[in-house]
């Protein structure tokens, strides 16, 4: 297993790849909502559904998250590659 | 001699959307309910009683929240009424199927200190998705009673209020540690805990508001701003000014708190179902589920026309019209208007109400029941790419598309929109979505002008009418609410079974809410235009409504419309299908096809259209007016909508007849 220390937005990830959330940007309410909702810097998530256009799903602490195009560029996580 | 002494007990159901919170509430009061508001905000407030053995539980059902943030208005009426009423008993709902998340919660209601019970519901759906709870271990690591339920069964109800009745009982509150805190931000606490005087008037505890003050909680600092004296302020936000990331780390101890407890507490006995995830691929996917949307709206409309509609007519011909004739009669020898005060006024107004609710019955009933079983969050999530093309989010679609049976829950329903400008928006654009009452309409006119080409026209005008919304949902984005944040961020919640009993109070209460509220302002208005309409002349064309319209027939002459047309519109104030009768007694017409042959008599085709544009886009009605005053608080907003809708239908339709005069269609 490889942990690359390369942070991307989670849009970018595709379904069934995990990373482990590194900042979050964007509004206070933004912000606030994605920590009460368990999105914290150090949580492992999962990207359930990204069809690369429109809203994402993620798995965060065994519930589902969507959240929108443009959110979820405002959430990075550090991408954990498990088939390199 | 027997005393009876009833004691009562003020609980409060706190919990998180999609815990099953409501289901709970119906379970414990049945139909000893009430719907009303949190004063001053657009958060429904609902209040309930449960009786056994002389002893009152005066249920209040908070608002369903994530945190105790002050995030959205729901959050802070929650957080207010807990912090500042101080209930008895506090009954935390819980999802047992996603217990860590809920954990959160639950933790920052422990902070509040006051006696908690957890009502952990939902367990046949954490077995179901193969996690088995422990409940005597959640019990002693929580260090509050734990009652497990499936509410939507009932089962557990009784053990929830023996516990409820035992903890009023004893009193005691949650002893739970402090949350462990690097030492920076633990430095930032002490130091904000010398910085804010002991004598506060302010009715929080006193370390919960330290915490929630490190937080960033705006409301509370604004709170503590007007009590503490000048010379504390400089300390108290030089102690604020640092505390950059205290707010992820504090959030980031109550999860790690809620995760050690769930790992204690919860293990996984097989993996989650794959129906479930069947189910979302469908329902979820991008054309899929389009489509599947598209079929459960159809199905709604489905109902409504072969169900809803024809119970509508029943009670209009039965109820009002059976009524006025034996009234008629009964009355023969009293002068006209009193009759007429009763069977038009009177009747008229109460029965537009009544003959609505089985359309409005149906349409809380499917609201209910798609938000019962998950379905609602998997439509927003479908639909936010299409919403976001006018400046809207995927949330606003389902409001918007009840608002094709009827307005009013359209407005109301824009509830379920957390973010306030966005809320706000929905609700202004709303009262364009064509109505049940307004097709009725559309179908009389294109039927009598367009003949065989009728139906594509009625198609042609409601693309028409949403285009002109879309146009202004995204003025109003844009321009009015340029720059306000409205973030998609949602939980999926698990499919769920509904729960009959559950659902259909919910309807009722909801029904029962329109009925009273609404009912007495169709009354009222009702009567006004039948005072209008009958005096001070003989018939509508001397009274006060005709001149009226009269004094219209400049306006309505750049749109082909004389001054029948301009009382026929102003009466749809009423209710929109008012329209119809109005034109039926001004061209003393008695029926659909001699209404149509002397609708022909006094519009050309162009002036046809244009008064189908005018009707589809006019001021909203008045139950529509009053429910979006109640849903904004605000004359002004509801002034706006009404503004515009004014100078938008005039404009649409004078455009419309214009044009189609210069394509040889009016004479």
């Amino acid at each position: 297993m490889n942990i690359t220390e390369l942070a991307v937005p989670v849009g970018s990830l595709k379904p069934g790849e995990t990373g482990t959330i590194v900042a979050l940007s964007g509004g206070r309410s933004f912000r606030a909502r994605c920590l009460a909702l368990g999105c914290i810097p150090g949580t492992t998530i999962e990207m359930e559904r990204n069809s690369g256009h429109g809203p994402i799903v993620l798995v965060v602490r065994g519930v589902r998250l969507a959240l929108g195009r443009g959110e979820s560029m405002r959430l990075t996580v550090a991408p954990r590659y498990s088939h390199l | 001699m027997t005393t009876t002494t009833v004691s009562t007990l003020k609980v409060a159901l706190a919990g998180a959307p999609n815990t099953g919170k409501s289901t709970v509430f119906n379970a414990l009061t049945g139909l000893r309910q009430h719907t009303g508001n949190w004063p001053g905000k657009t958060v429904e407030r609902k209040t309930g009683v449960h009786r056994r053995n002389g002893t009152v539980f005066s249920l209040v059902d908070l608002p369903g929240s994530y945190s105790l943030s002050a995030n959205s208005v729901e959050e802070e009426a929650a957080r207010d009424f807990l912090a500042t009423e101080r209930p008895d008993v506090v009954v935390a709902v819980v999802d047992a199927s996603s217990l860590e998340r809920n954990l959160y919660l639950v933790r920052e209601l422990l902070e509040l200190r006051l006696p908690t019970v957890i009502a952990l519901n939902m367990m046949d759906v954490a077995r179901s998705a193969g996690l088995e709870v422990d409940v005597e271990r959640l019990e002693s690591a929580l260090g509050v009673p734990v009652v497990a339920l499936v509410a939507r069964q009932g089962k557990g109800i009784d053990e929830l209020v023996d516990a409820i009745e035992q903890a009023a009982k004893t009193g005691a509150t949650p002893d739970i540690a402090r949350l462990p805190l690097e030492p920076d931000t633990a430095m930032l606490l002490d130091a904000l805990d010398q910085a804010v005087p002991l004598s506060l008037d302010l009715p929080y505890p006193r370390e919960w508001l330290l915490v929630k003050l490190l937080e960033g909680d705006r409301a509370l600092a604004k709170a503590l701003k007007t009590e503490v004296p000048p010379e504390a302020r400089p300390d108290i936000e030089a102690a604020l000014r640092h505390r950059d990331g205290a707010a992820i780390e504090i959030a980031g101890a109550r999860y790690d708190w809620a995760a050690a407890i769930y790992h204690q507490t919860v293990r996984r006995e097989r993996s989650e179902s794959s129906l479930a995830k069947r189910a979302d691929h469908l329902l979820m996917h991008p054309l899929g589920g389009v489509l599947a949307f598209v079929a459960v709206v159809f199905g709604i409309y489905w109902l409504m026309f072969s169900v809803a509609a024809p119970m509508q007519r029943f009670l209009d011909d039965k109820l009002v019209g059976g009524s006025t004739t034996r009234l008629e009669s009964a009355l023969a020898g009293w002068p006209h208007w009193s009759t007429s005060l009763l069977t038009n006024g009177i009747i008229g107004g109460v029965g537009t109400v009544l003959t609505f609710i089985p359309i409005l019955a149906l349409l809380f009933l499917a609201l209910t029941v798609l938000e019962d079983i998950g379905y609602m969050a998997r439509a927003a999530f479908v639909m936010d790419r299409f919403m976001n093309l006018i400046g809207l989010r995927g949330k606003s679609f389902l409001p918007l598309f009840v608002g094709w049976g009827c307005n009013v829950p359209a407005i109301s329903g824009s509830r379920i929109i957390e973010s306030p400008s966005a809320r706000l928006t929905t609700i202004l654009v709303a009262p364009l979505v064509p109505c049940s009452a307004r097709m009725v309409v559309i179908a009389l006119f294109t039927a009598a002008f367009f003949g065989s080409a009728a139906a594509f026209v009625a198609w042609g005008m409601v693309m028409v009418n949403l285009a002109v919304l879309a146009i202004v949902a995204l003025l109003i984005s844009r321009l009015l609410f340029r720059g306000h944040e409205s973030s998609f961020v949602m939980e999926l919640p698990r499919y769920h079974v509904p729960n009959l009993r559950s659902v259909l109070l919910t309807t009722l209460t909801r029904l029962r809410h329109f009925v009273t509220l609404t009912g007495t302002v169709i009354l009222g208005v009702s009567l006004v235009v039948w005072a209008l309409s009958t005096f001070p002349g003989s018939g509508i064309e001397q009274s006060f409504l005709g001149h009226i319209g009269r004094g219209l027939a400049p306006l309505g002459s750049l749109m082909g419309l004389d001054w029948r047309a301009m009382v026929a519109l102003l009466t749809s104030f009423v209710a929109k299908e008012q329209t119809i009768a109005t034109f039926g007694v001004l061209l003393g017409s008695n029926g659909d096809s001699s209404l149509r042959t002397s609708l022909a008599g006094i519009m050309t085709p162009a002036a046809a259209l244009s008064f189908i544009a005018l009707q589809m886009l006019f001021i909203p009605c008045a139950a529509s007016t009053v429910t979006l005053f109640r849903e904004t608080r605000s004359w002004r907003w509801t002034a706006f909508a009404v503004g515009y809708m004014l100078v938008v239908s005039f404009g649409v339709a004078i455009l419309i007849y214009q044009t189609a005069r210069l394509f040889g269609l009016g004479v």
